[in-house]
């Protein structure tokens, strides 16, 4: 009768236990929505940054015209005069994703514009993000686990840095695929079932198209898998886990036309193939170790292994030969930064301009995932006890991306996931030990569980936290678990049973210790809200298109950048060419609708160098290097007069790198006094006569009449000059972007001889000078 | 009152009427003469009747008549202006040096002839066309061995030039037997500027210096350098023509026998007249005057113009120039016409055929390059009105299903590919039903 009411009590404690954490995972997924909606509320509906502009672009060229000519899509706005083969260079994942929101949502009579699409796709997918990183840290260890995790990550800073409303950028749908990928991979490591290899291999998929972080995934389980193998680990899960992910997922992914054969030719993918080898080699093993006798078995593996070593050794030598015949050794530039962080730095200037592909600084960390890194040391820990293959492979992500983040700032984006995952294991282990010593000490504290289990919801964590364990087992128990793994479960098996309460029992911290403990964790849960809540708000949600300051006579909206894509796409032809640095490329097809020489996707050095060298040349040649390329219209951004630290002038230097790095006449030190970078009278003449310094500062003394630059702190150094082949057409309101024209070729070409000092030519020549004067200046 | 409605009507072509060089209605043009003194009307009038006698209404005025201008509301009165006053160093009414440059860059034409004593005026508008007069007011071209034998054995400062240009285009297709009788200053081009070409130059004996004085320095143009008749083709074609010496374009030199010193042949007349009309007709455009016009490319087999080539399409250019005639447009014959297919550098270069009726065409293949191309011609010949057409056209690679299904070279890998398949399937079979 009492085990019939216990039974009950279980069946009720469980269904119960479900239907809040559905609950708690609803509301996990409204809560990851909504804070990332800061940016739409504080200033509008927009598409922000630069990328995310191309993004939005490309979808609406796939809403309009459909996936086929999506896919063949050879763009001739861009990239002036090579354009761009936009199908075979863009990563599809993200428009494609959103270009079937659209499409689903109009086909239900949903009209909405696909712009409100591509701002809200981020928000949607953070959501989907954190359930997928419930998922996973179940698997790992549990649901109570899983659901503080997922908490962790909806509104962990760092990924709402790159998800806010309106950042419609690849990483957007990324993280959530790679956090569902590896989902997917441990589901199948513990269940060794076919079926979630196959969705492994499709998520995978989804993720290349998506994001060209998926090197990531194709090398940290591959890495896992050594992981495994060397600590004696192998099972036929875990083959079953890695094999059908390679083969089907190297299929898949060369599908992908922006990879294509890449994913067999680069060096990034051919760890997992290596690994592939070793995992049949060791099936193998395993094989033969199963038919024969012990002493046969001795003699097989020196057989196998000598052969092995031999065939191993000559893939090796293969491999090295092909990596070696490729003059970057056939690694991207951008994964060799990974490797060695100085790699970037010292050989491609393209790629250290970019401010994400900087190591991050200390205070970023505190920054991006505040009270999460004291928590993660607390989860390895935990992750420890007791050591399964999920559990190992979660160590292994942590350890990895904690590294990369070091490399790159961008890195810090799937540093985020792990983070949070750890955490939530330390959380919860932590609540986990804290409710069970205050239960154990509490009078009557065993009938009363499942009020205690209601009470709070940490308390329902625990709850939740026993009832996976034992679904867990339940499922587990099926399968037919190989030796390592038997240990583990058995272990698992025990711990409902009177054994593990008597265990339990001893592991009871003091009541005062145990409740001071759950406050402070709660304190911390809170500083981390808040914290959160502040980034989301303050410190991530600015569009960078529209910028706004505070100051004592109110709020000050700084729209020039519209301003000025508003005034090209009036003012000038369809097929007038803009030159500007690379970072306004996109926003100015996106926005302007003008062709641009070179925009935000750096596939081509020279070209970009080229542009780098006409904006760190003279007047002249700079005229002559932009007439060659067709340009019309200069752009540059300008922040001297209202402090805009992110302008031109403070990139110039990058220009002059990426340029002197193709075309040698230009040299770095022409633009630097004793090694320093400066624009005021101390300046060099190279500096004060290159054509960025000329357009940046042309006509700034009329404003203040002292020409004081409020970035670089200073007065410039040639405050009066005129401009001989280019002329101003527009400047916005603050003065951000300015627009130059090029001047055409002088009608006539004037003769050598003086002007004369007669009277008569004197007169009309001092009129035409004061009628020229007063153009320009008003 | 009948009048009204047609004047009227006439109004909103009046812009039509008063631009430059219009193919439109070039039949009368209307061109301003600026005089020191209006005796110069007779005694240059077989230069101006020549003129007239070709349809241009001329309209003489005083150099410093108040009321003179070059354009009204906006709109120019002239279609060109002659300058024979090389005295006058201020105009009257609105003009002045920066009107007339206006007048040329917008397209008019302009001839000028300067003297000896030109005024700083007239030197400062051939400065600003490039052409640089000798900076001593008082010098003259002056040359002992190839003056004009006259009947006094004067300065020698009356000289009999035959240093041609040799250019059909500018000075007509008929020899010109006889030398041109030139008396003023001489000037200088920069060999830089490529828009000014020397017509008639001195020989390689003359100088430039003041005949009264002696000569104390080394005159600073000597030889062939001088250059006594330039021309100057702006880059919007406006033609100006400058001349050294205003009696050049008399009547009394027109009509003088010349005999050139060292020479035994005495010509009956000089050539002036006809070296000057034909300079005239080229720069009042009736000469050497191109346009391009109905510029098509299409798919070879195809008749309409693609908004995008792929790669290695095969495609017909064609484009039509004519030529004016004076009274009409003529087809222009040449074999010299060349396409590119430009895109920072020419893929391909091609010269164009003709059909002698003014049409210019040829097939290619576009390169296996893709990019936004340029079809462009680029036509620059000596006298004739330079046609720099560009037609921007993007060239796109294959599209997925436009390369062949199946290679034949990579029929072995289908094998390979499809028995591995086969075998698969039957060791499946085998391993699990045959125990």
């Amino acid at each position: 009768m009492a085990a019939l009411e216990t039974s009950k009590e279980t069946i009720l404690r469980y269904a119960f236990g479900n239907v809040l954490s559905f609950f708690i995972l609803v509301l996990i997924g409204v809560l990851a929505f909504s804070i990332r909606l800061f940016s739409v509320i504080k200033y509008e509906s927009v598409i922000h940054e630069f990328d995310p502009y191309f993004n939005y672009r490309v979808t609406q060229y796939l809403t309009k015209n459909g996936i086929y000519d999506f896919w063949n899509w050879f763009d001739d706005r861009t990239w002036y005069p090579l354009g761009r083969v936009i199908g075979g260079t863009v990563y599809p994942g993200l428009t494609l994703t959103a270009g079937t929101i659209w499409w689903l949502l109009s086909s239900l009579n949903i009209p909405l514009s696909v712009e409100t699409v591509c701002v809200f796709t981020a928000p949607i997918f953070s959501a989907f993000a954190s359930w997928a990183t419930y998922l996973l840290t179940k698997e790992v260890k549990g649901a109570g686990a899983g659901l503080t995790a997922a908490a962790l990550l909806a509104m962990v800073p760092s990924y709402i840095s790159r998800s806010v409303a309106g950042s419609y950028d690849n990483e957007a749908v990324a993280i959530f695929a790679l956090i569902f990928t590896f989902y997917l991979y441990i589901k199948t490591l513990n269940t060794g079932s076919l079926f979630y290899a196959t969705l492994n291999a499709i998520s995978y998929f989804y993720m290349v198209c998506s994001w060209g972080g998926y090197t990531f995934i194709i090398n940290l389980i591959p890495m896992h898998v050594l992981l495994c193998i060397v600590t004696g680990r192998y099972s036929s899960r875990l083959y079953i886990a890695y094999a059908p992910l390679v083969v089907l997922g190297t299929l898949l992914a060369s599908l992908v036309p922006v990879v294509g054969f890449n994913a067999v030719m680069t060096s990034e993918h051919f760890a997992s193939f290596l690994v592939f080898i070793i995992i049949h080699v060791v099936a193998l093993v395993y094989y033969i170790k199963g038919i024969l006798s012990p002493k046969m078995f001795k003699v097989a593996v020196t057989f196998v292994v000598s052969i092995g070593l031999v065939v191993c050794g000559a893939a090796l030598a293969v491999l090295i030969a092909l990596v070696a015949s490729s003059p970057t050794k056939g690694w991207s530039g951008r994964s060799l930064s990974l490797l060695d962080p100085t790699y970037a730095s010292k050989y491609i200037p393209i790629i250290a301009s970019v401010s994400e592909h900087q190591p991050p600084t200390w205070p970023s960390y505190f920054m991006d995932i505040n009270v999460l890194a004291f928590l993660v040391p607390a989860g390895i820990i935990a992750c420890f006890l007791p050591l399964s293959d999920a559990s190992s492979f979660v160590i292994l992500y942590i350890v990895t991306s904690v590294y990369f983040s070091g490399v790159m700032v961008r890195l810090m984006l799937v540093l985020a996931p792990a983070a949070c995952i750890m955490s939530g294991i330390a959380l919860s282990a932590a609540f986990d030990v804290f409710t069970r010593s205050i239960k154990f000490q509490l009078p009557g504290a065993t009938e009363n569980f499942e009020r205690d289990a209601g009470e709070t919801s940490s308390n329902s964590v625990v709850a939740q936290n026993d009832v996976a364990k034992t679904e867990k087992n339940e499922d587990a128990v099926k399968e037919r678990p190989s030796k390592k793994n038997r240990k583990k479960e058995k272990e698992n098996v025990e711990k409902p049973s009177v054994k593990s309460q008597i265990k339990k029992k001893l592991l009871i911290l003091p009541l005062e210790a145990s409740i001071i403990a759950i406050f402070l964790l709660v304190l911390l849960g809170a500083f981390y809200v808040v914290h959160c809540v502040w980034a989301a708000a303050e410190a991530y949600s600015a569009p960078s298109i529209v910028l706004t300051s505070h100051s004592h006579d109110g709020l000050h909206v700084f729209d020039d950048f519209r301003e000025a894509y508003a005034w090209l796409s009036h003012n000038t032809e369809v097929d007038d060419k803009v030159a500007s640095w690379w970072d306004y490329g996109y926003q100015t097809t996106a926005m302007a609708n003008r062709t641009v020489i070179v925009d935000n996707n750096t596939w081509n050095n020279t070209h970009i160098a080229t542009v780098g060298t006409a904006m760190s040349s003279p007047e002249k040649a700079a005229w002559e290097i932009f007439n060659s390329l067709d340009v019309k219209y200069v752009l540059v951004v300008f922040g001297g007069l209202v402090g805009y630290p992110s302008d031109d002038i403070n990139k110039f230097l990058w220009m002059v790198r990426i340029g002197g790095g193709v075309f040698p006449h230009i040299k770095e030190p022409d633009y630097l006094r004793d090694g320093q970078y400066r624009i005021d009278s101390q300046a060099t003449p190279t500096m004060l006569n290159c054509l960025m310094y000329k357009l940046s500062y042309y006509r700034f003394v009329e404003t203040d009449g002292k020409a004081f630059d409020r970035v670089r702190r200073t007065e410039i150094g040639k405050k009066y000059f005129k401009l001989t082949h280019f002329e101003e057409v527009f400047t916005t309101h603050h003065w951000m972007v300015r627009i130059y024209k090029l001047k055409p070729l002088k009608n006539r070409i004037r003769g050598r001889a003086k002007k004369s000092k007669s009277k008569a030519s004197s007169t009309t020549s001092t009129k035409r000078i004061g009628m020229k004067k007063k153009n320009p200046w008003h | 009152m009948p009048k009204l409605p047609l004047f009227l009507i006439l109004i909103p072509f009046l812009p039509f009427l008063c631009t430059s060089f219009s193919p439109e209605n070039p039949s009368s043009r209307r061109v301003l003469v600026l005089l020191d003194d209006l005796a110069l009307k007779s005694s240059h009038s077989v230069y101006f009747k020549s003129l007239q006698s070709r349809g241009f209404e001329l309209d003489f005025k005083l150099a410093d008549d108040p009321k003179i201008g070059l354009q009204r509301y906006g709109q120019y009165l002239y279609d060109g202006l002659i300058l024979f006053c090389p005295t006058t160093d201020r105009f009257g009414g609105s003009i002045d040096l920066a009107a007339i440059l206006d007048f040329v860059d917008s397209g008019h034409d302009l001839i000028i002839a300067a003297d000896n004593n030109a005024s700083d005026l007239i030197r400062e508008i051939a400065t600003e066309c490039g052409v640089d007069f000798d900076e001593d007011p008082a010098a003259m071209v002056i040359d002992h061995t190839s003056y004009a034998v006259s009947e006094t054995e004067g300065d020698h400062t009356l000289i009999a030039s035959d240093d041609f240009i040799k250019s059909n285009v500018l000075l007509g297709s008929e020899k010109i037997e006889a030398p041109v009788l030139f008396q003023g200053i001489g000037h200088s081009l920069s060999p830089a500027n490529s828009l000014v070409l020397k017509v008639l130059s001195a020989s390689p004996s003359a100088y430039s210096a003041n005949p009264k004085s002696k000569l104390s320095n080394p005159p600073s143009l000597t030889g062939s350098a001088i250059s006594l008749v330039s021309i100057l083709q702006a880059r919007n074609n406006a033609r100006i023509l400058i001349s050294g010496s205003l009696v050049m374009f008399s009547n009394r030199f027109f009509r003088s026998g010349v005999q050139k010193a060292g020479t035994l042949t005495k010509h009956e007349k000089s050539s002036n007249e006809q070296f000057l009309t034909e300079l005239s007709k080229w720069v009042f455009h009736e000469r050497g005057h191109l346009k391009a016009v109905n510029v098509q490319h299409h798919k070879d087999g195809e008749a309409d113009e693609p908004s995008m080539y792929r790669i290695n399409d095969d495609l017909v250019y064609s484009v039509e120039i004519y030529e004016w005639s004076g009274r009409s447009w003529e087809p222009y014959v040449a074999d010299d016409v060349q396409v590119q297919f430009y895109m920072m550098s020419p893929y391909v270069l091609k010269n164009l055929s003709t059909d002698k009726k003014g049409r210019y065409f040829t097939a290619f293949k576009v390169p296996d390059v893709y990019g936004v191309f340029q079809f462009k011609v680029e036509y620059q010949r000596l006298g004739y009105t330079s046609l720099s057409l560009s037609k921007q056209i993007p060239v796109r690679p294959y599209r997925h299903n436009e390369y062949e299904r199946f290679i034949p070279a990579a029929y072995p890998y289908y094998g390979a590919a499809f028995s591995m398949m086969a075998g698969f399937f039957i060791f499946t079979a085998v391993h699990l039903y045959n125990k």
